[in-house]
């Protein structure tokens, strides 16, 4: 057939040299893919992180500020051995835990709700509330929550007129897991949604067939196969809390001091 | 259409008092919206008796099953299991166990987990489940798989995991939704040998769910066809196919000749319709009609003949090939006449429900 043959003709010639490279070597592909990312993730990222870790092997002269680039441990000696470091260490790294297993129990019953329960709609309705707050600055949530939290605050407000004696939680370390807790939330919430989303409801349907309740069969099937995203979720919370210094100095008190202040004034210090 | 006696099915050994059905269905009704899931079922299924929910997609054969199994409510009717009333029991409470059509095995557990998940729930012996997980494990020939997880096994070994995972708990009513769907026709064939056999050796009354005409003949003992929420008819495989009761019957079972002469509708099967040619005599008693043929097709072990008779309806006769098929070949665009027994031609039950649709005329598997 002619009309084939002309088709079949121009198809041929018009066959690029970069195609039939792509098509004979097929790793050149996701070699032209990764190549920008990983320039950048290795040249900024990792070179800069590396850069500051050396730096950690030398001194700084407390006269002339300027860096001694002498090799020793000194740094390290310091953060071990000084009773304040430790101190900062183990409050930054408990509060953040705890912030973390907060999140987790409050997370994954909105996300199954949000997943397994809750009708089309609601699940939209729930979800932009869940991001909503993200879309508020960062600051101006902390502001709120001092508001909230202040001897003169809404909460002592709302203790007294009912009767109760005020809590006086503002600028503790109760403050700061109360607003790290939920300034997180939603970097719990929607890993623990998405692995959640993907069990699919015939597991449950099969677990309740062969006898199990409904706990039971959360508690076997789904929690097991949600862990990844519960998972993911504790990276998120407990490291941005680890590296956190805004929210100590807003809503935290004299003994709330995290990592992160004391880089902040170390790095003031050697400016 | 109900069917509540328990015709076909010989009275248990020792026959004392009659024993309870596995199953029966009252009036069972469940609409979704303004869709009608299931509309009015009533049926009874024996202890022991592999019985299959035959129909289309839509038809509400699903619907009924998960009815059953308790995963959906019915909107009015009554359910009983072994003579109890389930109808409101969840069904983590019902004797019943399933087979999901996508398995629905659970990914982080190995296949022996997988099988003695109820036993466990239930609170069964470690010891007694370890045995009892064994011999289904045989059972299903998965002997040496039971430490592999779900996403290491081939297809066909998923579905005997599913199977095995159900049979094990030995329910009162195993509940089987369309468990062959998804395998390729060999092993869907040797699957369907296989559930057979289990049924025979645990004695567990099975319903079976499919749209797969053949498979529903090949299985069961009785069949019951549905269509648009109402079983159309029930009865043993041979029943079905050879005295239909009404049009969508005729059509969805096998391939349905219909034709209407003095007022009477009827069915021939394509099996039962002889090829005459010029020469050819019709045996005595035989009805003839002259027409044409249109097409032949060769399918392999027997030959497709298309014919239009000169009163108007396409017939389709089907030949064994029991000798060379050359020959038949050639008769593409002659005159001929079809000849057929009157005893093999089945009249139609005249006061159809008017919304059964007559379905095309070959109804083979949709998905």
């Amino acid at each position: 057939m002619a009309v084939t043959d002309a088709g079949r003709l121009r198809k041929n010639r018009g066959a690029a040299p970069l195609q039939t490279l792509l098509w004979r070597w097929p790793w050149v592909r996701p070699a032209l893919l990764l190549t920008p990312p990983l320039a950048w993730f290795v040249l900024v990222y990792l070179t800069s992180l590396v850069l500051l870790l050396i730096t950690a092997f030398w001194t700084i002269d407390t006269f002339t500020t300027q860096i001694v680039q002498v090799w020793n441990l000194d740094n390290f000696r310091i953060i071990l051995t000084e009773p304040a470091y430790r101190l900062i260490i183990g409050r930054t790294v408990g509060i953040a835990a705890l912030v973390t297993v907060t999140d987790g129990l409050l997370a994954f019953p909105f996300a199954y709700y949000m997943a397994k329960v809750a009708s089309r709609r609601t699940q939209t309705i729930l979800f932009a509330a869940v991001l909503l707050p993200l879309w508020a600055s960062y600051l101006a949530r902390v502001y709120a929550w001092i508001l909230i939290l202040n001897h003169s605050g809404i909460l002592n407000w709302s203790l007294q007129s009912i009767g109760l004696p005020p809590a006086n939680i503002g600028y503790t370390n109760t403050a700061m897991w109360l607003v790290f807790s939920y300034i997180w939330l939603p970097f719990m919430i929607i890993p623990t949604y998405a692995a959640l989303e993907r069990v699919p409801d015939s597991l449950l349907e099969a677990a309740a067939d062969l006898g199990a309740r409904r706990w039971r069969a959360v508690l076997d099937i789904v929690v097991p196969l949600a862990i990844p995203g519960v998972v993911a979720g504790s990276i998120f919370t407990f490291s941005l809390t680890l590296g956190d210094y805004i929210t100590p100095i807003l809503v935290g008190g004299a003994g709330s001091t995290f990592i992160g202040n004391v880089v902040y004034i170390g790095a003031f210090e050697a400016l | 259409m109900a069917v509540k006696s328990k015709e076909a099915k010989p009275e248990a050994a020792g026959g004392q008092s009659p024993h309870p059905a596995a199953l029966r269905l009252h009036g069972v009704r469940k609409n979704y919206g303004h869709v009608v899931g299931v509309d009015g079922v009533d049926l009874t299924v024996d202890e022991g008796e592999f019985f299959t929910l035959l129909g289309p997609s839509g038809s509400g054969k699903t619907t009924l099953l998960r009815l059953i199994a308790g995963f959906e409510r019915p909107d009015a009717g009554r359910i009983e299991l072994g003579g109890r009333d389930v109808t409101s029991m969840p069904p983590h409470l019902r004797e019943t166990n399933t087979v999901f059509q996508d398995y629905a095995l659970f990914p982080h557990m190995t296949v022996g987990e997988n099988i003695g998940y109820g036993l466990r729930v239930k609170g069964v012996p470690a010891a007694e489940r370890r045995e009892r997980v064994e011999r289904a494990v045989r059972m299903v020939r998965l002997v040496g798989l039971d430490k592999r997880r779900p996403n290491q096994l081939s297809g066909g070994q998923r579905q005997r995991v599913a199977l095995a995972r159900a049979v094990v708990n030995e329910p009162e009513v195993l509940l089987l939704d369309e468990p062959l769907g998804a395998l390729d026709l060999k092993l869907r064939q040797e699957m369907q040998l296989e559930l057979k056999r289990i049924q025979k050796q645990v004695g567990i009354t099975f319903i079976y769910v499919t749209h797969d005409q053949e498979e529903a003949l090949t299985m069961s003992d009785r069949v019951a066809v549905m269509a648009n929420g109402r079983i159309e008819q029930i009865g043993p495989p041979l029943e079905l196919y050879e005295r239909p009761a009404t049009e969508f019957v005729a059509g969805f079972i096998g391939i349905s000749n219909l034709l209407t002469r003095d007022g009477i509708k009827f069915v021939v099967r394509p099996e039962k319709l002889h090829i005459l040619l010029e020469e050819d005599s019709p045996e005595p008693g035989m009805t003839v009609e002259p027409g044409v043929v249109e097409q032949v097709i060769y399918v392999g072990q027997s030959t497709r003949f298309n014919v239009r008779l000169d009163q108007g309806e396409p017939l389709v006769a089907v030949r064994q090939n029991t000798e060379a098929a050359d020959e038949a070949l050639q008769i593409g665009g002659r005159r001929i006449r079809l000849a057929w027994a009157p005893e093999h031609t089945y009249v139609l039950d005249q006061q159809q429900e008017p919304d059964a649709k007559p379905a095309s005329v070959e109804n083979t598997k949709e998905k």
